[in-house]
């Protein structure tokens, strides 16, 4: 089958006061049509900068190497004019703060319908229209009165639903989205996350949610890949992991999330120590210095990503069962 | 104190001990918007209370009025029977060193120019001016070991630590004075999940060694569901429910207090090995609709009521007060007493 997105051996480097910073480290990965996956890691893990680079979208100083193909297509290292007629219509990214992604001085209608004139060539009427019919399917309430509003006007919700709904008026074949609730309340999060729901069951797209919460991908994700220090350290179905995470730092992680249910602890479980500094090179595991599990080897020889079975893997010499 | 004001203590704590704080009708206003509606509590010596809201409902203008920081538009705030908001300067700056409060932004909470001991040491040198510098180095050195760092590093920089080293050190800051109350406003909302854990359990070491009052405020409830012994719950600038921990979690009453809980996303079973019945708040999970507005409150009614599955008429007219609905459970809902039983 056809995958809709590619991703293989990326690695990307950042220069700083001419050292290369490693931020991203032979990661591959791939989406199938229609699946969601989810990108868990703490921050600086490296999880943003993979879908940076798929989208062409890192910072000057940083260089990607590898490939990405997006169906057929290798896209990595287009230029902008190749690029921008995939990205912004097939393959739409939406991020942590609408706040800076939508243009503060044009009106929520207008942006919308902008997106539709330059991509599918529609008039500017037809384009108003279903710019219309997007707002009220993404669920903001009284759609029309928005439509002549600025972003400032909206509500951080709002705004969230706006930008979900100006990345589907292309009918994408993936939409990346990267902390998409983060910046929200709690009860406005639960919101987001039943309208990603929603949207990905009605236009059968692939979805890949990029989160630091493995509580928000939970609710949506098919598989979850666990980022640590730039490379991907466990791949696995959701349910899976949930029940049992074989890669030790996903299982600490998961013991460290403070729960509403369950007896009270008189402490909170913690992670010993803190990731590596970034760009820090090691001989074995990154993980290796806060593991449980840790032996002699694992300082020595760094784990590769195993094929578990099933479409799972682990880097770990020594994974849980 | 006034004897009615005693009884109104006793009847919020339930407990027959003089509370450290006792915050009453506590109002402030930012231009014509009102912030703070009213706020009133107590918090006892060596208690944590859990301040739980979402963002612009009022949890950081409650922990600065209390501090002075923002100033106070009514109410009065007694700290041990003294009125932190009528005292003079002199007097405020002497009960200020046993009140001190951590920020969220660890990074931006420390000067850049100065390095940590420097940091560290000026509450000492602005409280104990007494010491010499050699005293005061002894102490930072004593304070860096009891919050995890080791003491050579009070000669670095903030930048030079991660995140979750700059909370130390501004955690090393606030208790260096040995405070009686330390107010924690989201301490652990920038950090990764896995250095959560550590900074939370060092407020809770520190506190018992201290014996040190806690006003924790965060938008986290199961983090402050592990730590608190009362809880309070802000909507839109008004405390709309304070409960002991427990009686919040298993039987929230407010309408607002039950949404915040079932929006939390929960995790797949299996996770937790601790098989359990689900509790009310799963069986009475349902998403609410809207967002809290900050700018336009309703005058006249209760803030939640756009959004409230439960609002009656009444709810558009009349402000509901904090009622006593058991011991030390207090709700301000007007249907209170029917979503009890």
């Amino acid at each position: 089958m056809l995958q809709t997105l590619r991703v293989e051996n990326l690695n990307v480097n950042f220069t700083q006061r001419a050292a290369a910073i490693a931020a991203v480290r032979q990661v591959s990965l791939s989406v199938s049509p229609g699946e969601c996956i989810g990108l868990v890691g703490e921050s600086g893990s490296g999880k943003t900068q993979v879908f940076m680079a798929v989208m062409g979208l890192l910072a000057g100083n940083a260089v990607a190497e590898g490939s990405v193909r997006f169906g057929e297509e290798e896209i990595l290292g287009l230029d902008r004019e190749r690029l921008n007629r995939v990205r912004g219509s097939k393959l739409t990214m939406i991020f942590q703060d609408p706040m800076t992604t939508l243009t503060p001085h044009l009106k929520v209608g207008e942006q919308l319908a902008e997106v539709l004139v330059c991509h599918s060539g529609m008039s500017w009427n037809e384009a108003r229209q279903s710019a219309l019919r997007m707002l009220e399917r993404v669920r903001v309430p009284e759609a029309p009165r928005r439509m002549s509003q600025y972003p400032h006007e909206l509500s951080g919700g709002m705004r969230q639903r706006v930008m979900i709904g100006m990345s589907l008026l292309c009918e994408p074949a993936l939409l990346i989205a990267d902390e998409p609730t983060t910046a929200l309340d709690v009860t406005v999060q639960a919101q987001i996350i039943e309208l990603l729901r929603a949207v990905r069951a009605e236009a059968g797209m692939s979805l890949v949610l990029i989160s630091h919460d493995l509580a928000v991908v939970a609710g949506l994700a098919d598989r979850i890949l666990v980022m640590y220090a730039g490379r991907i350290v466990e791949n696995a179905a959701a349910a899976e992991l949930f029940r049992q995470a074989r890669h030790p730092y996903t299982a600490e992680l998961l013991k460290c999330i403070p729960s509403l249910s369950g007896p009270r602890l008189e402490r909170l479980p913690t992670l010993r120590g803190q990731p590596p500094r970034a760009g820090e090179e090691l001989l074995g595991c990154a993980f290796a210095a806060r593991c449980p599990r840790v032996a002699k080897r694992c300082r020595a020889e760094r784990p590769l990503l195993q094929d578990g079975g099933n479409g799972a893997a682990v880097a770990c010499h020594y994974p849980l069962p | 104190m006034s004897d009615s004001a005693a009884v109104e203590a006793a009847k919020h704590g339930e407990r027959a001990s003089q509370p450290l704080l006792q915050v009453r009708d506590l109002r402030v206003h930012f231009g014509a918007r009102t912030a703070l509606h009213d706020v009133t509590f107590d918090l006892f010596a060596g208690e944590t209370l859990g301040l739980v809201g979402e963002s612009g409902s009022g949890k950081s203008t409650l922990a600065r009025a209390i501090l002075r920081l923002v100033p106070a538009g009514g109410g009065s705030v007694l700290w041990r029977g003294r009125d932190l908001l009528s005292c003079d300067s002199g007097a405020l700056r002497e009960l200020r060193r046993e009140l001190q409060i951590v920020f969220q932004d660890p990074l931006a909470s420390l000067d850049p120019r100065m390095s940590v001991g420097e940091s560290i040491a000026e509450p000492l040198r602005i409280f104990e001016s007494r010491l010499t510098a050699a005293a005061r180095g002894v102490r930072v050195a004593e304070m860096l070991r009891r919050v995890g760092l080791a003491a050579d590093m009070m000669s670095r920089y903030p930048h030079e630590f991660s995140g979750g080293q700059c909370q130390r050190i501004g955690i090393a800051r606030a208790m260096i004075l040995r405070p009686k109350l330390l107010i924690c406003d989201e301490p652990v909302s920038s950090l990764d999940v896995s250095i959560q854990g550590q900074i939370v359990n060092l407020l809770l070491d520190l506190q018992r060694d201290d014996a040190t009052a806690m006003l924790f405020i965060s938008h986290n409830l199961a983090v402050v569901r592990h730590l608190s012994h009362r809880i309070l719950v802000m909507y839109s600038g008004t405390l709309v429910e304070i409960a002991a921990r427990d009686a919040l979690f298993s039987a929230p009453v407010h309408p607002y207090t039950r949404a915040l809980l079932a929006a939390v996303p929960p995790l797949p079973a299996g996770r937790d090995p601790v098989s359990r019945e689900p509790t009310q708040v799963e069986e009475i999970r349902r998403p609410v609709v809207g967002e809290s507005a900050a700018t336009t409150l309703p005058s006249g009614g209760c803030a939640f009521r756009d959004r409230c599955d439960y609002a009656r008429t009444i709810c558009e007219t009349k402000v509901p007060l904090l009622e006593n609905i058991a011991p030390g459970h207090w709700v301000a809902c007007h249907r209170a007493r029917e979503l009890v039983s």
